[in-house]
């Protein structure tokens, strides 16, 4: 079983952050930007990981740790406040989410 | 002791933060008496002084002292020094002196007055302001005392609060003065600007140094002289800034005799004498000084001969002395200048004091053709104002006589004279005679005015001392300066070192034989008694010729009424064209359309970018992930294009 070349590996996060985003963008339920979130974040710890293996460096592991760690909290800040959200409008439509504007 | 004479500035002012700190909690025998005090120490200490200075010899007679470094930045240096010698010696004890008489006086004059605080320390203030000028090392220092001594006049003059008149005249004497003001200031920055010091004694050693002949045409210490004689003119009451003086007697009477006879008004004098090493060499701005000050004194005596205020007439009066003054500086006899303004303290201060009293016999009615017949109840008043009146006008031997003939003869002897001067100040001379007279005439003598016939009497000691003193001072002061025929002029000997440095062509420049300045005197006496008998058969007896004399010309009289209307003329050409180009120009253009427009036009443009910034703000989350995305792939474009 051959290598898979590293650029296989940036090519897929290019392309799981690009659906992040466009998830983040184009979605209206909050659930659902949660998750665009967390795919973007894991787009960049593959991409993180892709580097380390190729360079030969650890450094890029700790990132990847730190990143986890973050979007482990983000996880719980999150749902916490999806559920706020509920509570207080009775609804995830992100758009009716509008009353902080200039 | 001598090189601690500055001291004599610390009980003025120490009364000045007594009286105007706790003043208004004390009753008014402790004010006025601190007031006094501070002004009286003050005096005694600088006759102890002065009686050390003159046992110096004349080379010592120049003692500077420097208490401290006032300010020094770059190259620009000013030390808070001072400065004793003989000019400043004759003129602190002239302030403290008759400073310390009318502080007296005024304890009568003002009591049961409101605000006697406000009015004593306002006094101390002055008395200190004025010794600080007199004093100062240099020129920045003077300044400060010019500009004190201006506030005090300010204050005093409207010392009446609840006068609008009062607040009016101090007003115009303070805005008439800042132009004056602003002149001075700007003549010093160019001596700064030409000789890098300010301080008197290296300024006109070097002046001394680099111009050692006078130039005509307009030079740079032309351009110096002219702009600090127009701050003299403004301080003095000279043409053209003379028109704040007759306002001025808004202010109490005591107020009028210290501030606006005997010594502020005499800073202007003061300045061109202390600045003589300047004008010696700068001979046409000496012909102007001699011509402004003809003019004004001409001008002011006539104004003087018709006025029917008794206030109104010392001050025309005042004014003119001042032009005599003038024209002494003017024809480079500047220690001539000082003795006639030693003299005129006197006997200005003492008819100023006089007028006081009788205004006080009668309720304050200023009007002379309401008074007579006052010479019964006002035995002392009467007598001293004749003294000073005769002091004033000349009479041989009181001390007018001295001071004033030896400028009528510099005049005509001095080689920057000229026998127009002479002749106009004999005119005024006569002039002076007869409005003086006519003064006395009206007030003390004829028929009891309606309203005042009870009897009254004297205010007191308190107003009969001082003008007992200041009529000995005003009879006797003209020997300090005899004319050569008769004996030294030991003032012009005194002052002589300071005009090391200048050319004065005062007494001890002169080469004309006794008998032709005998002749001349004898003249200018003959004019007086002629102006006094005028006046005698004009107003002593039958009083109804002026009257016709008035119905016949009114347009005359109404001109030398109102001073040649010059206040009309100010008040249509500079203060109507100042209001003129405020409503058209400066209000419509300049402040709505520049500065309101400025601030306005600020406002406006942060709003309507700010509504753009805010569409951004529309709190829809995912328009602002786009805009992150977007911004994001900007910068990644902007990297891309960099490192390639």
């Amino acid at each position: 079983m051959g290598m898979v070349p590293a650029s296989h590996y940036l090519a897929l996060g290019a392309v799981l952050f690009v659906i992040g985003v466009a998830g983040f963008v184009v979605r209206r339920n909050v659930i659902t930007m949660f998750m665009s979130v967390e795919l973007m974040l894991n787009a960049v710890n593959l991409t993180f990981l892709a580097y380390a293996r190729t360079l030969n460096q650890v450094d890029a592991h700790i990132f990847v740790f730190f990143v986890m760690t973050v979007a482990a909290a983000e996880a719980a800040v999150g749902l916490a406040l999806i559920l706020g959200l509920d509570r207080h409008s009775q609804t995830l439509d992100i758009d009716s989410v509008n009353k902080l504007q200039g | 002791m001598i090189e601690y004479f500055w001291l004599a500035l610390v009980p003025p002012l120490a009364g000045f933060l007594f009286n105007g700190l706790a003043g208004k909690r004390l009753p008014d025998r402790i004010v006025s008496g601190a007031g006094c005090a501070a002004t009286g120490a003050s005096f005694l200490f600088l006759l102890a002084v002065f009686a050390e200075f003159i046992r110096l010899p004349a080379e010592e007679q120049q003692i500077v002292h420097r208490l401290f470094t006032w300010i020094q930045a770059g190259t620009f240096t000013a030390e808070c020094s001072f400065l004793l010698d003989p000019l400043s010696m004759v003129m602190l004890l002239v302030i403290t002196g008759v400073g310390f008489l009318i502080h007296v006086y005024s304890t009568a004059y003002m009591e049961g007055e409101t605000g006697l605080y406000r009015y004593f320390s306002y006094l101390n203030l002055f008395v200190f302001m004025m010794s600080l000028l007199v004093m100062a090392g240099n020129y920045l220092l003077l300044f400060v005392g010019w500009e004190g001594v201006g506030l005090c006049s300010y204050l005093l003059i409207g010392y009446y609060i609840e006068r609008k008149s009062a607040g009016d005249a101090a007003k115009k004497a303070f805005v008439v003065n800042r132009v004056g003001d602003a002149c001075f200031l700007l003549g010093v920055f160019l001596i700064f600007k030409t000789f890098g010091t300010l301080e008197f004694g290296s300024l006109f050693e070097t002046v001394s140094r680099t111009h050692p002949q006078p130039e005509s045409g307009f030079t740079v210490l032309a351009a110096i002289t002219l702009l600090l004689f127009l701050g003299a003119t403004g301080k003095s009451a000279q043409i053209p800034l003379q028109v704040w003086l007759p306002d001025a007697m808004e202010g109490p009477t005591p107020v009028s005799a210290l501030i606006h006879a005997a010594t502020m008004v005499t800073a202007g004098v003061y300045l061109v004498v202390r600045s003589a090493a300047l004008y010696s060499r700068a001979p046409d701005v000496l012909l102007l000084v001699a011509v402004v000050g003809v003019l004004t004194a001409l001008l002011a005596a006539l104004t003087a001969l018709v006025q029917r205020d008794i206030k109104k007439v010392l001050a025309y009066s005042t004014i003119s002395q001042l032009g005599y003054m003038f024209m002494a500086l003017g024809v480079g006899a500047f220690s001539t200048g000082i003795f006639h303004l030693f003299t005129h303290a006197f006997f200005k201060a003492l008819l100023f004091l006089g007028a006081g009293s009788v205004l006080l016999r009668l309720h304050h009615e200023l009007d002379l053709f309401r008074m007579g017949g006052l010479k019964n109840s006002l035995r002392v008043t009467c007598w001293t104002m004749w003294v000073g009146t005769a002091a004033l006008a000349g009479i041989f031997p009181l001390s007018g006589f001295f001071s004033k003939d030896e400028i009528l003869w510099r005049a005509l002897d001095s080689p920057l004279g000229h026998p127009v001067f002479w002749v106009a100040g004999l005119v005024v001379a006569g002039l002076t005679a007869f409005y003086m007279c006519r003064l006395m005439f009206l007030a003390f003598y004829g028929s009891p005015a309606h309203g005042h016939e009870e009897s009254g009497a004297e205010a007191g000691t308190a107003v009969t001392t001082p003008l007992t003193i200041l009529a000995g001072a005003a009879a006797v002061a003209g020997f300090a300066g005899l004319p050569a025929y008769l004996g030294d002029h030991r003032l012009d000997q005194f002052l002589a070192p300071v005009f090391r440095h200048s050319y004065d062509h005062g007494v001890s420049g002169s080469h004309a034989s006794h008998s032709m300045e005998l002749l001349a005197g004898g003249a200018a006496l003959a004019i007086s008694l002629f102006g006094a008998g005028l006046a005698y058969r004009l107003y002593a007896r039958d009083r109804s010729l002026p009257r016709r004399l008035a119905d016949r010309f009114p347009a005359l009289h109404g001109t030398l009424l109102r001073q040649f209307r010059i206040d009309e003329a100010y008040s249509l050409f500079v203060v109507g064209g100042l209001k003129a180009l405020s409503r058209r120009v400066l209000w419509r253009i300049v402040d709505v359309g520049v500065v309101d427009g400025a601030v306005n036009g600020t406002a406006s443009l942060f709003r309507r970018w700010s509504g753009v910034a805010t569409r951004m703000q529309s709190g829809n989350t995912r328009t602002y992930a786009a805009w992150i995305v977007t911004g994001a792939a900007l910068v990644f474009l902007y990297l891309f294009s960099v490192i390639g």
